[in-house]
């Protein structure tokens, strides 16, 4: 089935507001799970006969479980401040992704069967019966967000509509139409441990192919240990940073910093897995199992301290609500935040001197930084609001001489998604993903215009799975996006390392007449 | 006659109004947030968040951030709704306190801003392709209605004026559960009739925007999940 060939979205600026295309981006969903995936996560294995009654018990339930979902339907006023907020809509101009128009497929319902208005009144307030066309809109729509919260910023009143989208997962899947995608590496976390279904002989092997990439490369031997007891850190990372590129950079970038920073460390096989696709499927019971495997594994190893490595929706659910879910970790060294995140802790090693760094081996590098939504708009990374913001950045500046920042209105709290986050990096989405990465990369294009920009820098798997598969879209290499410990990887000089300037200047010294 | 009526619409609407937000904000206040979910950067303490809250139900902070123009009129608007409101007090209270006295003249002009607000509001529903998208019949009923209050009230101040000593006698006899006799001029009936139909639809409607808004998670959460552990009560059985 050859879809047709995606039309790349020609925005003049990142933020330039489509006109309406009604049903541009309708019938466009991901495959739909098939029961084998649905069933490990405790969900029919597909649409039940009573799928009516059972959608509306369950949104009856979340909105007396989950007050921001219940607030969040009633109290919209439809004022539009929302509506060219969504990189989906600035993307695709389909009205459905407008944020408001989103959230109302979902309100709809909700006003039709739980609200005076809705039930006596429904024509007056946009109130429509639940029937199967409806469940499959919202399989398509619910599918078109990436739960990225940039609306939620610029709402009056905070409504979020990841929130509503996640409640809107929850409840297909409840009735038997889960999303295969995520459902599978979820179960593939239960089943192995991990997203990409590694098991704990491939990973050691994997680890020990990187110690010897960076022996050959430095002369110095680091250690990726796995399993170790009695390590003072349990690093959990996403599985992609395992073999992808950029992440595997990165993590060879922890790796370093980790030895120059002279401390003992381990993954773990069991939780070798910082993605927790819980929260895409926006739901709390297997969010919670998932979590609970971190704390298993940090008991099992009696580590002192666990860091997350560079992912963005990881991080939110390590930062925000991993106490929450797997807590408390009384258990664990009280002196460090739990969890800390790499990056504080590798900025923490910069400011005390540890690491020797020499900038101007990234000087090929003409950088730029995308803020990924999770970690701005959703956790912190230091101790002080907006940390999430200059930690990342200090590092960069620390580490790479060039470097520009995109647009203010593109960053930090309002950056604009990479467009495939919250579930949506399946091959089965790539449409959407191109068109809803148009903003990103405009905002890209306007820097490299003036500045000769050649790099994305990102602390998130999933920004830099997605960038790698869209910047060709928008001229770039598919490698000009960087993992940040990448960079730090490439300027680290380790202790006893020999560099260039050490080997070539005997060599031309002996050239010399 | 027509007294009887709009006394017992009055206290009709009243008990409405104050039963059904009562109830509403009841069921707000115990629907547990499961998650920490504020949307950072936000405050790490709880009078952080105050003044987050406070920031945003003045300023419309966010909204300012969004559109200016929406922000504009919404805060035109609201604001001049308020001075409106308090200038209104001189119906309910027997004597005038100085400060209410004072604020005569700022409520009167200020129906002028609530009513060019409102319509630049509206304008928006017409004029702007998304808004026009989103807009349902029940949203522009809405503005109808508040346009009509305003517009009625100005009328009364401006142009045809109305007996309001014996208004506020009638608004006094309901206070004290009395009905006396409301003057029966028909831009006064309009305006208090669209007066009763907003406070009788304010529970079941968007209108509920203005106390939900302390209860949204986004915005009234102190961001502390790694200093202190949020755990619903719901959620805390699972741990059993």
């Amino acid at each position: 089935m050859a879809a047709p060939e995606t039309v790349i979205p020609e925005l003049e600026h990142a933020l330039d507001v489509p006109c309406l295309r009604p049903g541009a981006m309708e019938g466009l969903q991901p495959f739909v799970a098939k029961p084998e995936h649905n069933e490990p996560l405790g969900f029919p294995g597909e649409l039940v006969p009573d799928w009516k009654e059972k959608a509306l018990e369950k949104m009856a339930e979340l909105a007396d479980k989950n007050r921001g979902f219940r607030v969040y339907l009633d109290m919209c006023v439809k004022c539009g401040a929302c509506t060219d907020k969504c990189h989906y809509f600035i993307g695709t101009g389909d009205p459905k992704n407008m944020p408001v128009a989103r959230q109302d497929l979902l309100r709809s319902v909700y006003r039709r069967y739980f609200t005076f208005a809705g039930k006596y009144f429904p024509w007056l307030v946009g109130a429509r019966d639940l029937t199967e066309d409806v469940l499959y809109e919202w399989y398509s729509y619910y599918h078109q967000c990436s739960q990225c919260r940039r609306c939620s910023v610029f709402c009056p009143y905070g409504i979020d509509t990841a929130e509503i989208t996640m409640a809107a997962r929850d409840i297909l899947a409840h009735v038997g139409i889960g999303q295969k995608y995520s459902n599978e590496i979820i179960g593939k976390v239960y089943k192995i441990g991990n997203n990409l279904g590694l098991p704990e002989p491939a990973l050691a092997n994997t680890l020990e192919g990187l110690e010897e990439d960076i022996e050959e490369e430095t002369g110095v031997t680091v250690r990726l240990p796995l399993d170790e007891k009695g390590a003072d850190i349990l690093l959990v990372t996403p599985s992609a940073d395992f073999f992808a590129e950029p992440h595997v950079d990165g993590l060879m970038g922890y790796a370093k910093v980790f030895h120059e920073a002279g401390v003992s460390w381990t993954i773990s096989s069991y939780a070798s897995e910082a993605a927790n696709f819980g929260m895409f499927i926006g739901n709390y019971e297997n969010m919670r199992q998932i979590s609970l495997r971190i704390r298993k594994a940090a008991q099992d190893l009696g580590v002192k301290r666990i860091i997350f490595g560079e992912c963005g929706h990881a991080w939110r659910v390590a930062y925000s609500f991993l106490n929450t879910l797997a807590g408390p970790f009384d258990f664990l060294d009280q002196n460090y935040p739990v969890p800390q995140h790499i990056l504080d802790f590798t900025w923490g090693e910069i400011q005390k001197g540890t690491l020797k760094l020499d900038k101007s081996r990234n000087d090929h590098i003409n950088l730029t930084y995308h803020d990924s939504c999770n970690v701005a708009r959703a956790s912190r990374i230091g101790d002080y609001p907006g940390s999430q913001f200059e930690i990342p950045r200090n590092v960069i500046r620390a580490v790479c001489n060039n470097y520009h920042d995109m647009d203010r209105d593109t960053t930090h709290e309002s950056t604009l998604c990479c467009g495939g986050g919250g579930g949506l990096l399946t091959d089965d989405l790539t449409d959407l993903r191109i068109k809803g990465a148009a903003p990103r990369m405009t905002a890209m294009q306007k820097l490299t215009e003036e500045h000769g920009t050649t790099h994305l820098a990102a602390i998130c798997a999933i920004c830099k799975s997605q960038f790698t598969k869209v910047l060709p879209k928008y001229g770039y290499e598919m490698d000009a996006i960087l993992s940040v410990h990448q960079l730090v990887s490439n300027a680290v000089i380790l202790t006893g390392q020999e560099t260039q300037e050490d080997a070539g200047e005997p060599a031309e010294a002996a050239q010399a007449p | 006659m027509l007294s009887v009526i709009y006394a017992i619409l009055f206290w009709a609407a009243a008990v409405i109004l104050v039963a059904g937000l009562g109830l509403r904000i009841a069921r707000y206040a115990r629907t547990p947030a499961p998650l920490k979910i504020p949307t950072t950067p936000a405050p790490m303490t709880r009078s952080g968040v105050v003044l987050r809250m406070a920031r945003e139900i003045v300023f419309f902070e966010s909204l300012f951030k969004s559109n200016k123009w929406i922000w504009l009129f919404g805060w035109t608007f609201h604001m001049g709704m308020w001075l409106v409101l308090i200038r209104h007090i001189r119906y309910f209270t027997h004597d005038i306190p100085g400060w209410l006295a004072l604020a005569q003249p700022f409520g009167t002009y200020a129906g002028f801003a609530m009513l060019a607000g409102l319509l630049g509001l509206w304008a928006r529903r017409f004029l702007v392709e998304r808004i026009r998208y989103i807009s349902g019949p029940s949203d522009h009923l809405m503005l109808a209605l508040l346009v009509a209050i305003s517009g009625s009230g100005l009328m009364m101040r401006f142009v045809v004026h109305t007996d309001i000593v014996a208004v506020k006698v009638f608004m006094l006899g309901l206070l004290r559960l009395r009905i006396e006799t409301l003057p029966t001029e028909p831009i006064l009936l309009v305006h208090l009739g669209c007066v009763a139909i907003l406070m009788i639809v304010f529970p079941i409607s968007k209108l509920m925007h203005a106390p939900a808004v302390f209860f949204s998670p986004t915005r009234n959460q102190v961001d502390n999940p790694r200093e202190q552990r949020h755990l619903a009560p719901w959620a805390a059985k699972l741990e059993q």
